[in-house]
């Protein structure tokens, strides 16, 4: 069991969460080229090691915060609002 | 030692069972040469079966394949080991079929027997939507002249007389596709198939040899990586090769190999688990898979009952059996088949799946010269091992992106021509 620590609803079983994944900068819609958009719509590091992810809390608060995790381990750290 | 070319037979087995003397090993543990034609990362069977097909087909024997750990020791000895070719787009079909031919030869040519045993597979509808997909998959299936069709409750009790087909359940079963071709395979015995022929032909199988990188030059990254550039060798535990040719078949660790090369994918890696029962009578004929439940049965030859589900939900890559999964699939599987309540779980184990947004894998050249991908291959990827080492050895010996695979390469991703299988590989694998 993974447990995340939502910033308004505090520890939560991860099952109650829904992860989004790793956070990919945005490049701004109006000015980025299609490959440009592509890239950050598809693209992954997806590195065995400390991540900074996305989650969503969907059956609490319904915000969505970012933690630190480390994917080899499990392992997480600060929860943040965004 | 292996000895090379020694052949399987009922009069070895004859032979041995009498002088009761050592049968010899299937492969050597050679010393690694300091240079290679073309060197090949993961020693599952996607890595065993392109060194094999390079040797057999395209003549190219100056290969190793290079595993971190021991031969199968990733999703290949961890699957399910269901295979079948009834998928949704028209690329899709063609490719998997190819390798239901390949499975359906490879005991002859392999000489070992790998048990494939084609006893038909059925994916369960419980909703009207579900049902139209099904519909629509059997629709592409036979236009491709696959055997595949949707059929009733009735007919599904025919099938599998062990699943409750009553109308009164919670998700009552609508109707199901069935595909008769489809089936089950051992899926240790294919990876040391390969294993043993590519050996024989010459290849080396380097275990317990790790990549650290992957040396390049004149890419647009740092340390002359990334489009642009070319391979120049790879940096081991064990030491530098240098070569040419790099291909990455390391599954769910795709993207830290890829990332070496400066080529970033379209993956997240998902662990996977599956259980299976101790043995009983043998009762379950065929494959049953139930997508909106998230679980598929079949069951061995020994009688253990096999069961699977989806990824779980979050990346990472830490495979530890969880009891979410164990408590879930133990209720749906109920569901199905309420007479088997009784029957204790034997294990539970996981694996690591590499999974594309679009349910197909990323295959052939990239924007490195001389890196090779064959990854992605997520929750359905076994089935796939044969027909794809035999596309990647074409694509390497040749330089081009074979027939079959020239929809899944990884420009599609960049020029939004994604190939949509989330219909038929969510769960089915
Ligand atoms: C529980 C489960 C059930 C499944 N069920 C099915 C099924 O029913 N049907 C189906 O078709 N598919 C199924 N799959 C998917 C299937 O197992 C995989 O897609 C397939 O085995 C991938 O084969 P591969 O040879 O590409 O990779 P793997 O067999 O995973 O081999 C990759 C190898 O690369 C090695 N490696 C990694 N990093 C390095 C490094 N740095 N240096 C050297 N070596 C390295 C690893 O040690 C590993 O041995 C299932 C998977 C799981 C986990
Ligand atoms: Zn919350």
């Amino acid at each position: 069991m993974i447990v995340v620590n939502c910033p308004n609803c505090g520890p939560r079983n991860s099952s109650d969460l829904r992860p989004c994944g790793e956070l990919t900068p945005r490049p701004d819609p109006s000015t980025a080229s299609l490959s440009e958009w592509r890239t950050y719509l598809y693209l992954r590091e997806n590195p065995a090691g400390w991540v900074t992810e996305t989650w969503y809390c969907r059956n609490g608060c319904r915000r969505y915060f970012t933690i630190q995790r480390n994917t080899a381990t499990n392992e997480i750290r600060d929860s943040e609002a965004p | 030692m292996a000895k090379q070319g020694y052949r399987y037979s009922a009069g070895k087995l004859v032979k041995h069972g009498l002088t009761r003397g050592d049968w010899p090993r299937m492969w050597s543990r050679p010393e690694a040469r300091s240079s290679y034609d073309v060197v090949i990362i993961g020693g599952g069977v996607h890595g065993l079966a392109t060194a094999y097909y390079l040797a057999k087909e395209h003549g190219v024997t100056n290969v190793a394949v290079v595993e971190k750990g021991y031969l199968g020791g990733g999703g290949s000895g961890r699957n399910t080991a269901i295979v079948r070719s009834n998928y949704l787009t028209p690329e899709g079909v063609a490719f998997y079929d190819r390798s239901l031919d390949l499975y359906n030869s490879m005991a002859q040519n392999l000489n070992l027997n790998v048990m494939f045993s084609r006893r038909g597979h059925l994916t369960l509808a419980h909703t009207d939507s579900a049902l139209r997909t099904m519909h629509w998959r059997a629709e592409v299936n036979k236009l491709q002249g696959i055997d595949s069709s949707v059929i009733d409750p009735q007919e599904v009790k025919k099938q599998a007389p062990s699943l409750d087909v009553s109308s009164g359940t919670r998700y009552p079963i609508l109707g199901a596709l069935h595909h008769p071709p489809g089936g089950i395979v051992r899926h240790d015995a294919v990876v040391w198939g390969y294993a043993r022929a590519a050996d024989h032909l010459g290849v080396h199988l380097l275990q317990e040899t790790e990549v650290t990188d992957i040396l390049c030059e004149g890419g647009v990254g740092p340390d002359g990586k990334g489009a642009g550039g070319r391979v120049t060798g790879v940096r081991t535990n064990r030491g530098d090769i240098s070569t040419p040719a790099v291909v990455n078949c390391t599954a769910g660790w795709a993207s830290l190999i890829s990332n070496m090369a400066g080529v970033p994918l379209p993956i997240t890696t998902h662990p996977l688990q599956a259980a299976v029962t101790e043995p009983c009578k043998v009762f379950l004929p065929t494959v049953v898979v139930s997508g909106s439940l998230h679980v598929y049965v079949s069951q061995t030859d020994r009688g253990e009952l096999v069961f699977g589900a989806s990824v779980d939900p979050v990346g990472t890559y830490r495979v530890n059996g969880t009891l979410e999964f164990t408590e879930e699939l133990a209720g749906h599987v109920l569901e199905l088949m309420p007479g088997i309540s009784k029957m204790r779980l034997l294990r539970q184990w996981s694996g690591l799946c590499d999974m594309t947004p679009d349910y197909s894998p990323v295959m052939g050249t990239t924007q490195v010269d001389g890196y090779f991908v064959d990854v992605g291959w997520g929750t359905y990827g076994f089935k796939a091992g044969p027909v794809a080492g035999e596309t990647m050895a074409e694509t390497i010996a040749t330089g081009r992106d074979a027939d079959l695979i020239a929809p899944f390469t990884i420009s599609r991703f960049t020029e939004g021509d994604l190939v949509g299988e989330k219909g038929a590989a969510a769960v089915g694998h």
